[in-house]
């Protein structure tokens, strides 16, 4: 816990609060979003945990302001160092995406266009931003898939994204996203497709890279085992909110929340070997016009009454370390006990 | 122990011919040849009755072309494929689809797999009524109990797949496949492309049904936490060929080929935090110019100038685990 005061001092590069985006649906309005807050400082890792349709994402979106109609963000601010981003118009916007924050999408063939070489596509994105010459350009793109580790960057400038491999594609899409050295990448699922191996060779590039530009990055899964080996803290959403977050030690450690619970049981790992898995009963509810309360209360054993009022996000108390009690935050009528984590 | 699937020195070649351009070209001295892919190089597995078993590797190791071989939906281009102690090339023709039916195959993914424009009620019952397993005006019922037993409400036999989020149509996937009544089944990549709320739940109802059926399961996976709770034993496969055959906890604890302790080094693991990653080097190598000798050579920390020319028989390490590498017979050197 040596490290947590200096997390705190640090100012936020990004600092995301009250976040809200809505869709408007034939019969009614979807809030994949519902009041998000997180912020990331230099050279960290914070991980966004979440099931399909939690919202996380959503959130990624939101911040990159990529939310097309039928939906809009309709509320709270996102603060890039300390600039508000929210509501800029799309001139600015594109000066600032892929220049100060980027982003990493799943699917590397969908960020790649198929029908343009390697090089054209990075030496764009770096003219978009600056005014620098080709030679120049390709200089930059060379040392960038170097430092993702792709083998002969200069014959693989000329190649087409269709030559590559998952892997190799989803290297390139990253070293287009750290070209600009961007102060925040957010990375949605970029190695749920990949082999072990692969996502193994990613992962260790990806803390090279925070470590050594100072980037803060974003990583949003539904995976709590990589995030375990990656990240520095953790927010989980369900069901467009946050409803746990704190470093990966005491959310994994000293959970709080009976649905981190639950998706930590669900790893075969926690589980004996043979027998049959603690499974979070039921499905993720409907984000259409969900009803006020705790949205996890359908499916929580601890459920009672009091759950039908929305809770709060706030800090778990009798914390076993109690300088980081108040980065460890709740949001449920009955946070577990902590140390039962099991 | 007599295994009730067995496959005996099976490999599958993929084989691009030469179109009409290319005959020309060599008939201009292009010297254009047929590419051959060895996707499944000689192996040998036998599964027991009720027995369970992993098959781990990378994307484009030959596992789910291997899983298809022993279903039937790939034939073999050398070796026999044993069913029930009987080759299958040797059953006549009703006998062949008795045992056809007693292995069936849950795929991949769950949204290509399901006709989109059948109704789930076609999807599992036309099967089980063409091979008269059950007769036509029991199918709605037959399905409604299939349905039941998957863990889905009967009422959405009308349904088409699009109507289904990805869990439930894994669910479906499986009641197809057991719908013939079968006593093994394949199972590749299953739940691979479920977030792993839903992954718990489907690998609870794959346990459930083992026990219900008794069924014997070869459970193809890349995700080697999801095969250590389900699997009896492991089967690791690279680039084509078998590398470590090991009882699960065996291998877990004390794998033998440095294959398999890279790929467990791997292993995502909630225990362990802030980890620097020690990647393998490079990646797998294409399958349609394998490097000689052993085919991790080029990625092995331990490899000698004997890996590069000589490959490794599959041997007996200890009392039922087999391993392919050089350091347990002689070294590398």
């Amino acid at each position: 816990m040596s490290q947590q005061p200096a997390l705190s001092t640090a100012t936020p590069v990004l600092q995301v609060s009250g976040l809200e985006t809505h869709f408007a649906a034939r019969n009614g309005i979807v809030k994949p979003v519902n009041g998000v807050s997180f912020s990331v400082s230099r050279g960290k890792i914070m991980g966004l945990v979440g099931e399909s349709g939690s919202g996380k994402s959503m959130t990624g979106y939101s911040i990159m302001g990529l939310i097309d109609a039928p939906g809009k963000v309709v509320g709270g601010s996102i603060l890039l160092d300390g600039r508000e981003v929210r509501g800029l118009d799309a001139e600015s916007l594109r000066a600032l995406r892929g220049n100060r924050i980027a982003m990493i999408f799943q699917d590397p063939m969908m960020t790649l266009n198929p029908v343009l070489r390697i090089d054209t596509q990075m030496v764009e994105a770096i003219q978009a931003h600056e005014d620098v010459g080709r030679h120049a350009a390709l200089d930059r793109c060379r040392a960038a898939l170097a430092q993702v580790g792709i083998a002969s960057p200069d014959q693989r400038l000329k190649s087409y994204p269709h030559q590559f491999s998952g892997g190799m594609r989803q290297r390139v899409a990253i070293a287009i996203a750290i070209l600009l050295k961007p102060d925040v990448i957010i990375a949605d699922e970029p190695t749920t497709a990949l082999d072990v191996t692969i996502q193994g060779q990613i992962l260790a590039e990806m803390q090279k890279l925070c470590r050594e530009s100072g980037t803060a990055l974003i990583w949003i899964t539904h995976d709590l085992s990589v995030i375990a080996g990656l990240a520095d803290q953790v927010c989980v959403m369900y069901a467009g909110r946050i409803v746990e977050r704190g470093s990966v030690d005491d959310v994994l450690d000293s959970t709080a929340h009976p649905y981190t619970l639950g998706l930590l049981n669900s790893v075969p790992s926690r589980n004996p070997r043979g027998q049959r898995l603690r499974q979070i009963p039921g499905m993720t509810p409907s984000l259409l016009n969900l009803a006020p309360g705790c949205p996890f209360r359908e499916r929580c054993a601890h459920a009672t009454r009091e759950c039908l009022e929305d809770p709060l996000l706030e800090p778990v108390l009798g914390h076993p370390t109690d300088a980081a009690s108040a980065a460890h935050q709740v949001s449920c009528h009955h946070p577990l006990q902590t140390g039962i984590s099991t | 122990m007599s295994a009730l699937l067995e496959i005996r020195g099976a490999s599958k070649r993929f084989v691009k011919r030469l179109d009409a351009a290319a005959k020309i070209g060599n008939l201009f001295g292009a010297g254009l040849r047929e590419e051959v892919v060895h996707a499944v190089d000689k192996v040998s597995l036998a599964i027991a009755p009720g027995e369970v078993v992993g098959l781990v590797g990378e994307s484009g190791c030959g596992k789910s072309t291997l899983g298809r071989m022993a279903v039937g939906l790939h034939s073999l281009t050398e070796g026999v494929r044993l069913y029930k102690g009987r080759d299958m090339a040797s059953l006549s023709a009703q006998e062949t689809k008795a045992a056809q039916l007693g292995v069936q195959m849950i795929f991949q993914d769950p949204y290509a797999s399901l006709n989109p424009r059948m109704r789930v009620d076609d999807i599992i019952g036309e099967a089980p009524v063409v091979h008269g397993i059950v007769p036509a005006r029991q199918k709605s019922d037959y399905v409604a109990d299939l349905l039941t037993q998957v863990g889905l409400d009967d009422g959405f036999a009308r349904r088409f797949p699009h109507q289904f989020s990805g869990g439930q149509r894994a669910r479906i996937g499986i009641a197809r496949a057991l719908a013939v009544k079968p006593e093994f089944i394949v199972c590749d990549e299953a739940v691979a492309a479920l977030d792993v709320s839903i992954q718990a739940q489907v690998l609870n109802l794959f346990m459930d049904l083992r026990e219900r059926f008794h069924l014997t399961y070869l459970f193809i996976s890349h995700d080697l936490g999801v095969v250590r709770h389900l699997a009896d034993r492991v089967v690791i496969m690279y680039l084509g060929r078998i590398v470590e055959i090991a009882p699960t906890d065996a291998i877990y604890a004390d794998p033998n080929h440095p294959y398999t302790r890279a790929l467990l080094s791997e292993v995502p693991d909630l225990t362990k935090r802030r980890r620097a990653y020690i990647p393998i080097r490079g990646e797998i190598p294409s399958p349609l110019n394998p490097p000689g000798g052993c085919h991790f050579h080029p990625r092995c920390e331990h490899a000698g100038p004997r890996c590069a020319v000589e490959q490794p028989a599959l041997r007996e390490v200890a009392q039922g685990r087999l391993a392919a590498c050089h350091l347990n017979d002689g070294g590398t050197g």
